[in-house]
């Protein structure tokens, strides 16, 4: 593997560094991680990040969520009948409301499953965020980049107006 | 106002505490133990030291039940159903709703425990097939409760917690005493890379999704414990909408309660307005108006169904041995916020925090009202005698569970922040681009 070196860019604007990394990308010098305290649609269309697959399991959670609102019932009043009021076993009208319900549960369970699993959450190990100032007021732009790129992207960050450029 | 502004503003309320929030820490902890021991002095000698008295086997619990799954539901409305409509001004508000929720939805769970006569079997509600040779009736709305309650826990809670994690993120990185361990294991590793923000933003979007359906349906359930069941006065289709317009119309009175004696201690005034207060009186306002309207529709069924059963419930809920009980419920609920038509009243925080208080007032009183005078009057004129008198074993556990709400909101608003960091600045940073010559505050 090639050897890589980290250039890290602050900014104290989420737009002069998504033109940074923008920068950067356009020419290819290098892969980049921004740092951000709010979520940044100028960083997002710089880095080419598109929709998130969350939506995905947001929907299988809730299709399997609503078979076991009716299969479970279903199953017990089957496993233990007991005909009560006259009425049919399997009565679907109030097997709606379980359905309801649990396509809303397991949505937001199969959500929050993925959006960890995507974001990489829970992060025990591994380096914190290069700079504490990122989820305060400051935005930042991480370069890996070859060693004989690191002086052009240095200068680069700079260009865009990066208040620091460490690395 | 910059980032950083708000960043120190808001995680300044995180500083160690002064007197005032530990006496009321202190108070509202002691009040919650009293409510404690008068639930283990019934669990002791069983439920007959409640005040039941046939037909009237539903009481003060219940009642209680009602009033803390509906002050849940503003929250839920001003975190979800406010920002699928994109009202920014909830920004301000959204956190201590949210917070509230949660509170108030795991308050309420109690109470079922607490109305069963052997709480240490309150497990069996939980249905599952057979293994307890128990008939698990999935007709039965009560059974639905535990679906719906328990969803709404775990959805809002979840919903809370993602929220909060770029902020306890924010605190981890800055707030540095004996907690900063505690917030470096909650936020989870919280990086905000562009990765996660993408993720996150649309998870807090598919969340506001599932639950703006979600608190209808939870409140309409609860509305069917009653409406499904025969007995006049309850046995009405108007339920469902008129138990989710309550609901929100007093959860929105206990965020006021709630949120005004907050902004003050924390010196949040530049953040929570006069103007956030005045759009929370209007949606108080709108459902007070619906509350109303089902309220004079209920008698208009009554009368018109010609049903001398349900006429005679309608009556007696007004002239009869409750009619205190009915009266101050309308006085508090539709005439006095009526009062709110009135611009300058809307703006008088003072004057807004005593109707909050009126209006907490009388919709615990709707509850009490609807399930006590139902019951005593149903079908057989020989159960009108009964008189249910509440007793202390019963004020005393409502009491206490106030004080078990109260402690567990005290203690969330001085560990975590209180107002959304991210949702803040990100309201300023919109602002900025639309319109930069535009200065803060906008709370527009």
């Amino acid at each position: 593997m090639a050897q890589t070196t980290e250039i890290l860019g602050i900014f104290d604007h989420g737009a002069k560094a998504a033109a940074g990394a923008r920068a950067i990308l356009e020419k290819g010098l290098g892969d980049v991680v921004a740092y951000s305290p709010v979520p940044d649609h100028a960083i997002d269309q710089a880095l080419h990040v598109g929709v998130s697959p969350v939506r995905l399991f947001v929907l299988i959670g809730g299709l399997l969520g609503c078979a076991t609102g009716f299969l479970f019932p279903i199953y017990t009043v089957l496993d233990w009948p007991m005909i009560t009021g006259g009425k049919p076993l399997i009565s679907i009208p109030p097997f709606v409301v379980i359905a309801f319900e649990l396509t809303i549960l397991f949505g937001a369970l199969g959500g929050m499953a993925s959006f960890l699993w995507l974001a990489r959450l829970p992060r025990v190990t591994g380096p914190p965020a290069p700079d504490e100032r990122f989820t305060n007021d400051r935005t930042g732009i991480s370069v890996t980049c070859r060693p004989d790129d690191a002086a052009a992207v240095r200068a680069s960050l700079k260009r865009h107006g990066a208040s620091e450029v460490k690395g | 106002m910059s980032f950083a502004k708000i960043n120190d503003d808001v995680l300044r309320t995180l500083r160690a505490p002064g007197p005032l929030w530990y006496a009321g820490v202190l108070l509202a902890l002691s009040v919650a133990l009293v409510g404690l021991f008068a639930f283990l002095y019934q669990a002791r000698n069983g439920l007959g030291v409640a005040g039941y008295e046939h037909p009237i086997l539903w009481g003060i619990y219940i009642t209680d039940f009602v009033f803390w799954v509906g002050i849940a539901h503003s929250g839920t409305l001003i975190s979800a159903v406010l920002f699928l409509f994109r009202a920014r001004w909830r920004t301000a508000v959204a956190r201590a709703a949210e917070a509230m929720t949660v509170f108030a939805v795991m308050t309420a769970g109690l109470f079922p425990i607490i109305h069963i006569g052997r709480p240490w079997f309150f497990y069996w509600l939980i249905p599952y097939p057979n293994e307890r040779q128990l008939w698990v009736n999935f007709r039965s709305p009560l059974v639905w409760d535990l679906f719906a309650i328990s969803t709404y826990l775990t959805v809002s809670a979840m919903f809370l917690y993602l929220g909060l994690m770029p902020d306890i993120a924010a605190a981890r990185d800055r707030v540095k005493d004996w907690r900063q361990p505690i917030y470096k294991v909650l936020a989870l590793g919280w990086l905000g890379t562009s990765r996660q923000w993408q993720h996150h933003t649309a998870l807090y979007g598919f969340f506001a999704a599932l639950a703006t359906p979600l608190v209808i349906s939870v409140h309409s359930v609860v509305s069917w414990d009653f409406a499904m069941a025969i007995l006049p006065g309850w046995h009405s289709t108007i339920f469902a909408p008129y138990f989710v317009a309550g609901a929100i119309f007093s959860g929105i009175a206990m965020v006021i309660t709630l949120l005004l004696p907050m902004r003050r201690i924390f010196k949040l005034e530049s953040y929570i307005t006069v103007h956030h207060f005045e759009n929370l009186a209007k949606l108080m306002l709108t459902t007070s108006l619906i509350v109303g309207y089902a309220y004079l529709t209920e008698f208009f069924v009554a009368w018109y169904s010609g049903n001398p059963f349900e006429q005679g419930t309608f009556y007696d809920r007004m002239f009869g041995q409750y009619w205190g009980y009915s009266w101050t419920m309308f006085t508090c609920n539709v005439i006095l916020p009526l009062l709110l038509f009135v611009k300058a009243f809307r703006t008088n925080l003072k004057a807004l925090f005593v109707l909050s208080i009126f209006v907490n007032i009388g919709m615990w009183l709707e509850r009490y009202v609807i399930i006590v005078t139902s019951l005593s009057h149903d079908f057989d004129p020989a159960n009108w005698a009964g008189v249910y008198q509440p007793t202390w074993v019963e004020a005393a556990i409502t009491i206490g569970s106030f004080g078990m709400f109260f402690t567990l909101f005290l203690l969330f608003i001085k560990n975590f922040p209180a107002v959304s960091i991210t949702e803040m600045k990100e309201t300023m940073d919109r602002a900025a681009e639309a319109d930069p010559a535009s200065s803060w505050p906008d709370p527009v």
